[in-house]
């Protein structure tokens, strides 16, 4: 009995002890960064290119070129998407993470409300040539208003209206639609012999959550209001979200598979000519390794209710993009911020962005002629004048959940033919708004 | 060890005897005995005991301290620092008129249903298949290493398989019920809307019926021969025998497999997780998988740890429960 006692009392203190060091974990990142370890950098990069593997091929020679210039060694890891942001929880819960990273752009004001990563005051911006080398846009989306950004804007990007030029011709149609009444009307001559007008990913949310807020754009609304407090039952994000599901229910200009989709399947399918027109950002490269020829597709703006994309209830794209952070505890601070100097030069700006098919958020890089052909003249285009950041606040990753999947289940109605009606969209947006709330 | 710590003991007790009664002398020389014997096993068992407090009670200890703080993202950075909230986590969790506690009484739900059927048929395959494999003919070795092979294959490969045969407009179930056989009117969605309960269920029983199978089968090989012989001598058919030598022989082996299949099937991440991505359709959230949504998507550790013990504590009630039962009625059955 003493004994069994005696193991007792062990396993309890080494568990409190273990209890109290995993708390302590935490606690060493308040410090802010030191200079420690002069020589290495770690970088999770975030992955841009078809795959992992080309990803590093096309980062390890500008990484040497960095080490040349500072002697400073940088320990690369390509991270997928579908891992990122949970690497990047773990890394701030445990304090043990990378020196430097990417970031997706939506993420900023919620990764800046942990208080893990560096603030770009303008004594840091100074340090990689001061705020005014980027495009306004760019810096909105990295991070809430009035405070410094969490990040620095890396590659851009904006959503465009790629379609297949031969579809179009073979129904008689002359040019892309430019507002949502042409875009139906012309999806319904698209729509047949088992072809289709527009590809959706019904299935990931982050992709149902950039369209339904460029679409809230138009009908006023921003699913937070000023005050940082969620409004997705408003009349203009409910319209909002039933004016996309309804392309589906009402218009029947989506094949209703593309509920299920959430592995770019969309772009399979427009690569295949089974469906004439996508929303998508950046779309050149995937097109190209589905077999797809240049000539065979064309880039237009999003449509909008008037034809003319502009500001406010013209905005026709959210401002997509990846921006660079810092973590706060690094051993590194100042080989960090040369790092991110480095990447955001007007020369890295030009090589990486030319090879990745997005737009260089540092405006000196904008002049490159590789920047001027045509689909991605439409997205910097949209990106310069009809581009809104998605709201910047703290929730906003619980807000991609909670809608991205109120859309997502409402697809799933307009699938298997459940009437999708304004009341059943209020009905999905109110819960998830009370799941914001708790 | 016990070697070099028991002799000064001994020796201290020895002459501390000197001066006392007899009838002491006799019992304290008693005690260092046992430690030495009784110390080994548990010496043996010190790195074991070790690695489990690592591996699994820190981990579990943290978990219930968590449950008890403000855990959300403006704290993860320096969760020494989260504000202690007593039961509010918990209290948020079993409100089951707020949208949360409704959801999760609702995950709740569907686990149980999906618990109660996957392991019911997990159990009727691997039993059939058992006592079908327990006679011998040629191919036996084949087929029972066929049946083997879902145990056999990494969860992820597997159910990703799964979740493309699933697909509606290229999956091979689609094609094989609408397109081959014509079934269906329409081809049907199997990884959204209320199809998706069917699907979970499919690749679940798929997964883990092959367990039950294996342990079913090394139970039947404990049954003497000579009982099923003078029980057909008897007149006994094979139902009869099924009912009134088969099943009470494995009833030990039963007891066991049918409280760890509910466990693992109760628990389990992997297959929802891989079959519908991080947010599950309502017909198929499984428990496992809504906490995992209400700790890292919407990064609040503090109510998904409540959750996690509500759920330890209904785990281990159920166990206790099942186990004095099940114990009970094994003493019954002994006596008769």
């Amino acid at each position: 009995m003493r004994g069994i006692r005696a193991a007792a009392v062990v396993t309890l203190a080494t568990a409190l002890a273990a209890t109290l060091t995993g708390c302590g974990g935490g606690t060493s990142t308040d410090e802010g960064g030191s200079n420690d370890s002069p020589k290495t950098l770690t970088y999770w990069a975030s992955n841009q290119g078809p795959n992992i593997e080309a990803d590093k091929k096309i980062l390890t020679p500008e990484l040497k070129k960095f080490e040349k210039e500072t002697g400073i060694k940088v320990k690369l890891e390509v991270v997928p998407w579908s891992d990122l942001l949970t690497r990047i929880l773990a890394a701030t819960t445990s304090g043990q993470g990378p020196d430097v990273l990417n970031i997706g752009n939506t993420w900023s004001a919620s990764l800046q409300a942990t208080g893990a990563l560096l603030p770009w005051d303008d004594k840091n911006f100074e340090a990689i040539g001061g705020r005014d080398r980027f495009v306004d846009s760019a810096v909105a989306s990295a991070g809430a208003e009035g405070q410094p950004p969490a990040a620095v804007p890396l590659y851009s990007l904006a959503y465009a209206l790629y379609y297949n030029k031969q579809m179009f011709a073979d129904a008689g149609i002359d040019g892309p639609p430019a507002t949502w009444d042409e875009l139906v009307a012309d999806g319904k001559k698209l729509s047949k012999d088992g072809k289709w007008a527009l590809g959706a990913e019904g299935g990931n949310l982050s992709n149902n959550i950039h369209q339904v807020f460029a679409l809230g754009q138009q009908h006023g609304d921003n699913f937070f209001d000023e005050s940082g407090k969620p409004t997705f039952t408003t009349d203009g994000n409910v319209a909002a979200v039933k004016q996309y599901v309804d392309f589906m229910a009402k218009d029947k200009i989506i094949a209703p598979g593309n509920a299920e989709y959430a592995q770019n399947q969309s772009l399979t399918d427009f690569a295949k000519g089974k469906t004439a027109m996508v929303l998508w950002q950046a779309a050149a490269s995937t097109f190209a390794s589905q077999g797809m020829k240049p000539e065979d597709w064309g880039a237009a703006p999003v449509p909008v209710p008037s034809g003319a994309p502009g500001a406010g209830a013209q905005v026709n794209s959210m401002v997509a993009g990846i921006n660079i952070a810092v973590f706060k505890n690094t051993k590194n601070i100042e080989g960090a911020k040369k790092f991110v100097k480095f990447m955001t030069s007007d020369g890295e700006q030009k090589l990486l962005n030319k090879t990745y098919g997005s737009i260089p958020p540092v405006a000196a890089a904008q002049s490159d002629p590789a920047f001027a052909a045509p689909d991605l003249k439409v997205l910097r285009d949209t990106l310069a004048n009809s581009a809104a950041p998605l709201p910047q606040v703290p929730e906003e990753s619980q807000f991609e959940t909670a809608v991205g999947t109120a859309v997502k289940d409402l697809w799933a109605d307009a699938a298997s033919g459940t009437p999708v009606t304004t009341e059943s969209v209020k009905k999905r947006l109110d819960k998830a708004q009370q799941q914001m709330q708790q | 060890m016990t070697s070099t710590v028991t002799p000064p003991v001994r020796k201290s007790g020895s002459g501390a005897d000197q001066g006392d009664g007899g009838a002491r002398r006799r019992r304290l020389p008693r005690i260092p005995d046992r430690i030495r014997q009784g110390g080994l096993p548990y010496l043996l068992l010190l790195p074991a005991v070790l690695l489990e407090l690592l591996v699994h009670i820190v981990p579990m200890v943290i978990g219930i301290v968590m449950s008890f703080r403000e855990l959300t993202q403006l704290y993860i950075n320096n969760w020494g620092n989260a504000p202690w909230r007593a039961f509010d986590n918990y209290k948020i969790a079993v409100d089951f008129d707020a949208p949360l506690g409704e959801a999760l009484l609702h995950s709740f739900y569907v686990t149980c249903l999906f618990t109660v059927i996957t392991v019911g048929l997990s159990w009727l395959f691997g039993m059939a298949a058992a006592v079908m494999l327990q006679e011998n003919f040629r191919g036996r070795g084949l087929l029972r290493a066929v049946f083997l092979t879902p145990y056999a294959l990494p969860v992820y490969a597997a159910v990703i398989t799964w979740a493309f045969m699933f697909q509606r407009d290229n999956g091979m179930i689609n094609h094989v019920l609408h397109d081959q056989l014509g079934l269906t009117d329409e081809p049907s969605f199997w990884l959204i809307g209320d199809n998706s309960f069917i699907a979970l269920v499919v690749v679940a029983v798929w997964k883990s019926w092959p367990f039950a199978f294996l342990m079913l089968m090394a139970g039947l090989q404990n049954i003497p021969r000579e009982l099923y012989e003078a029980a057909s001598i008897d007149g006994a058919g094979i139902w009869q025998q099924i009912r009134k030598i088969t099943l009470p022989s494995l009833r030990p082996v039963n007891q066991v497999l049918v409280l760890v299949l509910f466990l693992w099937t109760f628990n389990d991440f992997n297959t929802p997780y891989v079959l519908f991505g991080e947010s599950a359709p309502e017909a198929a959230d499984l428990i496992s998988i809504h906490i995992y949504q209400s700790s890292f998507v919407t990064w609040n550790f503090g109510t998904g740890s409540a959750m996690s013990v509500l759920l330890l504590l209904f785990l281990l009630l159920v166990t206790a429960v099942y186990l004095v039962a099940t114990s009970r009625g094994r003493k019954g059955s002994g006596a008769e």
